[in-house]
């Protein structure tokens, strides 16, 4: 884990075969420590009591409970990387989740997968409300984001009144989907699975999804190069608009009941499982495996920490310092690598030619912009 | 004398240079964006006093001060802070950690009042310095270290109180809280250190070298420091700055409601934000005015009270205000777009073409 190795690989063809770079890649990288943090605590957490994991329960909660929170990371990842942020999946969730029950209620010989879908299409829809905003107005993500979040859960809320969508109102074969398994992995966790596969897949090898990072890295520089920002920045908010959609549909087949409380404050919890992850907050760095890690690790600690014998009252404050924790040690990550890079330029091994420009940009910190 | 010295000439060459500054001063002040909320909120109150019922009546003015008082402190130091082109979305968890910080020491430990409350002060003054530090001197990203204190302070709130809280505060503090400045008017006590720090705020940032630095910063923070501007001391003063007026929040929070528990003004931040936002204050930095914040959450505070009067929900008084937030905020832009088409149509116009072909071009 010199700093030397990395130096050379930057500036020059790696001569190291591709399971070695590949290899190094995985052992550099910032979602194997996630990773090896979550299997550490589900580790202790099982030693102290065993049912957390080999439980008839505690396998299938360790699996199925993060289902929502990664794919609303999923979707947060995918916004991040082009520089903005998406304050208003919550409300989006909370909006399907009613709407999924109210499909049901209204239109009982409606197919769950027509249902399902409508739910998918209604976040969309919320999604390209925030991506036109945000794509043509010329307004921080931020601000838009958060006026749609008071609007949608404003609206989720008028909508629902004090009605309550209990078990009941939904029929048994789609709330059969928030408990059964297929080979012991929990169908919505296949669900919030396959998202994850697919968006990784588009966001690391698709054209469109390596846009997304160039336009995080410098959208400025992106739109002189021709590229469609505004297009892909709401592609963007559409995905994360749909995810939340997702989410919403996925919350209902969980509980089984939909409440005023749906995804209120989750927005964050979203937010902070990508920057956990790994997917850095100026845009441009950072991938959903991260963030989908993030989110288990947020997710499992809040059920960890009784196991522990600690109050789960401070979850919230183990989750801020991870967060905290994450951020810096990106930040000490830079600096270093950074370095390395002013070092292969100055005096590197065979004064190759310079590492390009990029090096200084908000950007270039991640491997995957220079990969 | 020195007014005698500026003949029209240079005036006049000072208008070809600096085309925003070619109005006379009445018509910038009547553009501004400050001016727009203040006019707005305005056409507000007097739309509800004649059209709302009771919103004419005793307890009404008294209720919106007091319901927006957190806020109105809180936008203080967030409006530096925006304007250097940082967030701060801790303060509302501050706001919890102190007010629990506050009961706790006055109700377990046994501090006298006064001296719990001084502590409380200092709690959000170092939850501040954590950030500042983080943002200042570290050079993280505020909007990612504050997501993360957001969770933290309000994580140590709920991990010291759970869910209990801590009631029994004297009353001669919880009714102080409560009192009016003067019997029969309509202003709660709360305003008195509400003015007191407005007025300090204000001297900070618009009548001191300070805050020149500050709205440097969030123009340029780059060309802020070769001007020597200390850039990580500012940010950190004015985060220190937020943690200390959260932490006199909790405990007006406290008092007021006479509950100390962990959950007091969950959400907070964002209503504090969307208010300093609708006042004017540019996200992106360097632009903003505390008059134009102050009305932006007295606005805020008129719309929804003029609701609630007239019987509608919660729910619907959220999707009005997230709304005015959105437009407000396009309107910078659309305004911004306007411009443009105006200043090529000149363009267009001086160079010998229509303005009508030009501004139709710069729009498209």
């Amino acid at each position: 884990m010199s700093t030397t190795p990395s130096a050379t690989s930057l500036s020059r063809p790696s001569d190291a075969s591709p399971t070695a770079r590949v290899l190094r890649d995985v052992l550099r990288s910032r979602e194997l420590a996630v990773a090896v943090v979550l299997v550490l605590l589900i580790a202790v957490t099982t030693a102290k009591s065993s049912s957390f994991l080999f439980g008839s329960t505690g396998w299938r909660d360790l699996l199925l409970t993060p289902s929502m929170l990664v794919l609303l990371a999923v979707g947060q990842t995918a916004v991040i990387i082009t520089r903005n942020v998406d304050l208003s999946v919550g409300s989006t969730m909370g909006l399907t989740a009613y709407l999924t029950g109210r499909l049901f209620i209204d239109q009982p010989g409606l197919p769950i997968i027509v249902v399902v879908l409508a739910g998918i299409a209604m976040g969309a829809a919320l999604g390209v409300i925030n991506g036109v905003l945000v794509a043509w107005g010329r307004v921080p993500a931020l601000v838009i984001t958060l006026g749609t979040m008071y609007i949608y859960r404003g609206a989720f809320l008028t909508w629902a009144g004090s009605d309550r969508i209990n078990a009941g109102d939904m029929p048994r074969a789609f709330r059969d989907l928030g408990t059964d398994s297929i080979l012991g992995i929990p169908v919505l966790t296949i669900v919030a699975l396959v998202v994850l596969a697919l968006v990784g897949y588009y966001l690391r090898t698709a054209r469109g999804g390596r846009e997304l990072y160039a336009i995080g890295s410098d959208p400025d520089a992106a739109g002189l190069y021709g590229l469609s920002v505004n297009r892909r920045i709401m592609f963007a908010f559409v995905l994360s608009g749909a995810l939340a959609g997702l989410a919403g549909v996925v919350s209902a087949a969980r509980f089984g009941t939909v409440s005023s409380t749906v995804g209120s404050g989750i927005e964050l919890e979203a937010v902070g499982a990508a920057v956990i992850g790994g997917v850095a907050i100026f845009g441009g760095s950072g991938t959903v495996w991260g963030a989908a890690l993030g989110a288990f690790l947020l997710v499992t600690i809040n059920r960890s920490l009784p196991v522990l014998g600690i109050s789960d009252f401070w979850q919230q404050a183990v989750v801020g310092l991870l967060i905290v924790g994450a951020i810096v040690l990106d930040r000490v990550l830079v600096n270093r690598q950074e370095r390395a890079l002013i070092a292969a330029r100055e005096h590197g091994p065979d004064a190759g030619p310079p590492v390009p420009a990029t090096s200084g940009s908000a950007g270039s910190d991640s491997q995957e912009v220079v990969r | 004398m020195s007014t005698l010295t500026q003949t029209p000439d240079s005036g006049a060459r000072e208008q070809r240079s600096y085309p925003s500054y070619s109005r006379p001063f009445w018509q910038r002040v009547v553009l501004s964006r400050e001016f727009a909320v203040i006019a707005l909120l305005i056409a507000a109150i007097v739309y509800s006093r004649s059209e709302v019922d009771y919103f004419d009546g005793p307890q009404t003015m008294y209720y919106l001060f007091r319901d927006s008082a957190s806020i109105l402190l809180l936008a203080l130091p967030m409006t530096a802070i925006i304007i250097t082109g940082e967030i701060d979305l801790s303060v509302a968890s501050t706001v919890g950690l102190t007010s629990v910080a506050f009961g706790m020491l006055h109700a377990d430990a046994g501090l006298s009042i006064g001296l719990a409350a001084l502590v409380a002060v200092l709690i959000g003054a170092v939850c501040g310095a954590f950030n500042g530090f983080l943002v200042a001197y570290v050079g993280l990203p505020s909007i990612a270290v504050t997501i993360g204190t957001l969770a933290l302070y309000r994580g140590i709130a709920a991990g010291l109180l759970g869910t209990e809280s801590r009631t029994d505060f004297p009353e001669s503090w919880t009714d102080l809280a409560k009192e009016r400045i003067v019997e029969d008017q309509p202003y709660p006590m709360i305003l008195i250190p509400f003015l007191v720090l407005a007025i300090a705020f204000g001297l900070l940032l618009h009548f001191s070298s300070f805050g020149r630095g500050i709205y440097e910063i969030g123009l340029n923070d780059e060309a802020a420091r070769f001007t020597g501007v200390d850039v990580a001391r500012t940010k950190a003063v004015l985060f220190v700055l937020a943690g200390a007026v959260a932490g006199f929040v909790g405990i007006y929070t406290t008092l007021v409601t006479g509950v100390a528990r962990a959950e007091n003004s969950v959400g907070l931040e964002l209503q504090v934000i969307a208010a300093v936002l609708l006042g004017g204050v540019s996200i992106f930095g360097g632009r903003g005015a505390l008059p134009g914040v102050i009305a932006g959450v007295l606005l805020i505070g008129v719309i929804q009270r003029a609701m609630l009067l007239n019987g509608e929900t919660v729910n619907i008084i959220n999707i009005v205000i997230g709304s005015l937030l959105v437009l407000s905020v396009m309107s910078t832009s659309l305004l911004a777009l306007a411009h443009r088409a105006v200043a090529a149509s000149k363009g267009a116009r001086s160079s010998g073409r229509t303005s009508d072909s030009a501004g139709k071009r710069s729009l498209s």
